[in-house]
């Protein structure tokens, strides 16, 4: 089997490639490893996308300049990044969304509780399985051949040039066909390989203490992203990028499921209240900064902790103050008798409340700004909305890391090749997680995942239509 | 798997207070839910949800009855099955929205009347049916006009206390139904803008747009605005011929103009262009219920929906059978089952799919007052 351009991969990068080579005249085909029911990866699981814009548009208040948006990114990655081709996704985004629109893409005013993106971020009405679905309803109406449970496990390779992909076709009955399917470019969008455990293990190796703290992990997308193909593009010498133990990781409840958690088991509670340990200590300044400029932060904070899990403790006067949790916490009375009901060591425990509630300085507490709630003479310090956990009932949750996405990825440049050596593919393109890394070092901000995704996913189908362009020439000009 | 059994074991927690298993199951989503809200710009329902954090009795019915089954939150979820978490919102919605009308039928006993809806419909067409053909068989042979077979006072004997019921029945439950979701509403008296809202968002089906205006979903993922047309067309269809009767008896009553009419006069305008739309209506909502994906509602309603669908169609079938058919010998038979199939509806009032327009207007109703009424919760999320 044929196509012009084969596309790797059933998430948003994967389709917005799809739909732009689609759009540029070549003949498409999408390989998705999952079934038709989990089809689109982490995309599923998103909601919105940051946007750069100079002016109010539909959704978006206000102004969020290329500069800004850049500043954001180089804080957040602590300068673990590439200008240029941060600057091309910001760009994009500004540009991108009646494109979305025209395939099908809804976008609603921020929700609530998560106000302050109003201006930063456009949110995708009913998510990203909505807009997941909208994509491939376009897809499928433009003709591009969709294919489910196709996994993609070796890729021929003729001196950087994409040859064919070998394909294993999961049968209902458990069985695999084997297919080779020959392309003319092939964009390759598979996503990390968070949901590798044994990867994850290796990545993180052993701590100090003896432990492998991957073991603790929690995977709060698809479990089909195995980095299977981003594994064997690495060992077949693509240029890399990125650290494997560098990845979007939130502290979430450590009762979520393995697999596919999602938003809703995140615990947004953190600046409200403190921290601990399971030694019962405080181990990082809860009250940093904005919770949604933090909470990509606690999920490798809580991963450096011994056993790997930490506990979010607020009093009665958190509640009602941020998302409501899935799980009901673990309640009590008074902080000792919490700390017994959590297991901690009730003086260490004690104590660290004690010294925290007696080192706040209560000023004016405001949720809403960085406040001057802060604490004296404790550390670590927790430097706004700073308040004594003194009002019954208390409230515990617990927490694990969860990791949203990899950044582990092919080096690439702004027209989206895989490049050997050093030197760009000419028909081999890559996009979405597998190459996030050349923007997201480490750290993150809400929505830049799917800016990345969409802008590079979009590049690569331009490209990879290019090249199929390029080559149909070549073709010609040899015959004549 | 001991997510589910921690959600599990919090849902049975709250039904030993006092939800059925429905209703525990609307809470049980509703706390998922409340931590994702990506759905919260299709319709009314989620917004109503994010001004809460728990859900007690009171809450879930009201927000069952915002609830449209348009679909797009199903489609929509990165937790509907087969996700652990199996979410199904609209199934949930709906499974609750049987027992709001069960439980607030009155008089009480009646509301077992639900239970078997499709037999209750059937019987009640069965035995009206029966009641107007044997009327029939007892009038003057050969009678040409309506009133020659059934005498117009005799009509109104039979019709208006039956229908008076029903609309009595209806306005006693929908009046404990508000008394209840009252106070879990802000309790706030309704204003002159909530009430033009709730009328205009009744009278447009504004919550079958799928919040863009694209529509909702039937048969998959895709938009569509066919429900919402077939709604409209039946909805004013049979409110057109609702007017074309009540013309009629303000033409009888207040000028002495009896029936039939002919045309162009305004009952036999009204009736026919009613009857036609009701009729291509209700032919629209069956073909898309028969069509409708198979985790969209609740499975165990179906008899009710098809048969009050189908109930509606009979009438106006035979409406326009018998606005065709005048001066015709088939024109007695006609009559009959015009009639029988209109006393059907009217004796089935309250307990059938009829109450759905007006515990949901009631609850649209309220979620205008409530939403006009300042947010206790101030969430700060990500």
């Amino acid at each position: 089997m044929t196509t012009d351009v084969l596309v790797i991969g059933g998430g948003n990068a994967a389709l917005c490639a799809a739909l732009m080579a689609r759009e540029a005249g070549a003949s498409v085909m999408l390989l998705e490893s999952a079934p038709r029911e989990w089809r689109g990866g982490n995309s599923g699981h998103t909601r919105n996308l940051r946007c750069m814009h100079d002016a109010p548009q539909d959704v978006l208040v206000d102004a969020y300049p290329e500069e800004e948006f850049w500043q954001d990114l180089l804080k957040v990655t602590g300068g673990l990044t590439n200008e240029h081709l941060a600057r091309l996704a910001i760009r994009h985004s500004a540009t991108c969304r009646p494109w979305m629109v025209k395939h099908g893409v809804r976008f609603q005013p921020s929700l609530s509780g998560a106000l302050h993106t109003a201006r930063t971020n456009a949110f995708f009405m009913g998510g990203g399985k909505a807009l997941v679905n909208a994509y491939y309803r376009s897809a499928e109406k433009l003709g591009v051949q969709i294919h489910y449970n196709a996994e993609v496990d070796a890729v021929e390779l003729d001196e950087g040039r994409f040859v064919a992909a070998s394909v294993m076709h999961k049968q209902p009955d458990g069985s695999v066909r084997r297919e080779r399917i020959e392309a003319r470019t092939c964009v390759l969008a598979a996503g990390g390989f968070e949901s590798n455990r044994e990867w994850l293990r290796e990545a993180w190796g052993q701590n100090e203490r003896g432990e492998y703290p991957a073991d603790q992990f929690l995977i709060r997308g698809t479990r089909f992203n195995q980095g299977v193909l981003l594994k064997h593009m690495l060992d077949q010498g693509a240029d890399r990028i990125g650290d494997p133990t560098q990845a979007h990781m939130v502290a979430i409840d450590a009762r979520a499921p393995l697999y596919d958690g999602g938003i809703c088991t995140r615990i947004d509670c953190v600046s409200l209240g403190v921290v601990v340990n399971r030694e019962g200590r405080r181990f990082y300044d809860e009250g940093e900064d904005f919770w949604p400029k933090r909470y990509a932060i606690w999920g490798r904070l809580v991963a450096q902790q011994p056993g790997q899990v930490a506990y979010s403790i607020i009093d009665a006067k958190a509640v009602g103050r941020f998302m409501p949790p899935v799980f009901e916490g673990t309640k009590a009375n008074s902080l000792p008798e919490l700390a017994r009901q959590l297991g901690l060591d009730e003086a260490t425990f004690m104590q660290t409340l004690n010294d925290y509630n007696a080192a706040c300085r209560v000023g004016t507490f405001d949720h809403t700004a960085l406040d001057d709630c802060h604490t004296e003479g404790v550390s670590p310090a927790k430097t706004h909305w700073a308040r004594p956990l003194d009002t019954a009932p208390y409230y515990a949750y617990a927490v694990r890391p969860g990791v949203t996405f990899t950044y582990l990825g092919l080096k690439t440049d702004d027209t989206t090749a895989v490049r050997f050596n050093d030197q760009p593919s000419p028909n081999l393109f890559v996009a979405g997680e597998m190459m996030a890394g050349n923007v997201l070092g480490k750290g993150y901000t809400a929505g830049v995942g799917m800016t990345i995704g969409t802008a590079f996913g979009r590049i690569a189908g331009e490209q990879a239509a290019k090249a199929v362009k390029a080559q149909k020439q070549g073709a010609a000009h040899a015959n004549a | 798997m001991q997510t589910l059994e921690a959600l599990t074991r919090d849902a049975r927690a709250l039904a030993r207070g006092e939800l059925t298993a429905p209703e525990a199951e609307v809470a049980r989503q509703m706390q998922i839910c409340n931590g994702c809200r990506y759905c919260e710009g299709f319709c009314a329902v989620f917004p109503a949800m994010t001004r809460r954090l728990e859900f007690g009795k009171a809450d879930i019915h009201y927000m069952a009855n915002l609830c449209h089954s348009c679909g797009a939150c199903l489609h929509a979820c990165q937790y509907a099955p087969p996700h652990d978490f199996a979410i199904n919102v609209p199934k949930a919605m709906a499974q609750v929205r049987g027992q709001t009308y069960a439980d607030y039928a009155w008089p009480a006993p009646l509301g077992r009347l639900y239970q078997r809806n499709g037999l209750t419909l059937s019987l009640a067409l069965a035995a009206a049916l029966a009641l107007f053909i044997w009327l029939a068989a007892e009038a003057p042979a050969g009678a040409a006009d309506f009133y020659a077979i059934f005498p117009h006072n005799f009509m109104v004997s039979l019709f208006a206390p039956v229908f008076l019921f029903g609309v009595l029945a209806l306005a006693v439950g929908v009046r404990r139904f508000w008394r209840d979701i009252g106070p879990a509403t802000t309790g706030a008296p309704v204003t002159p803008p909530a009430a033009v809202e709730t009328t205009h968002d009744v009278l447009r089906l504004k919550y079958l747009d799928g919040g863009h205006g694209d529509g909702c979903n039937n048969e998959d993922d895709a938009f569509s605005l066919s429900r919402r047309r077939a709604h409209h067309l039946t909805f004013y269809g049979f409110m057109l011929c609702f007017a074309a009767t009540s013309v009629a008896t303000v033409y009888h009553y207040a000028f002495g103009w009896q029936a039939p009419y002919d045309l162009p006069s305004l009952p036999k305008l009204l009736g026919g262009v009613g009857g036609v739309m009701l009729c291509v209506g209700t032919l629209g909502l069956f073909k898309l219920k028969l069509q409708r994906h198979p985790l969209h509602g609740d499975a165990a309603q179906k008899p009710m929906d098809y048969g009050f669908i189908g109930l509606m169609f009979l009438i106006s079938a035979t409406g326009l059978v018998l606005w065709a058919l005048r001066g015709h010998a088939q024109m007695p038979l006609a009559l009959s089952v015009h009639l029988g199939s209109v006393m059907a509806l009217f004796a089935t009032l309250p307990y059938s799919k009829f109450a759905h327009g007006i515990y949901r207007t009631a609850s649209l109703l309220r979620h205008a007052v409530e939403k006009r009424q300042p947010n206790r919760l101030g969430l700060g999320g990500e």
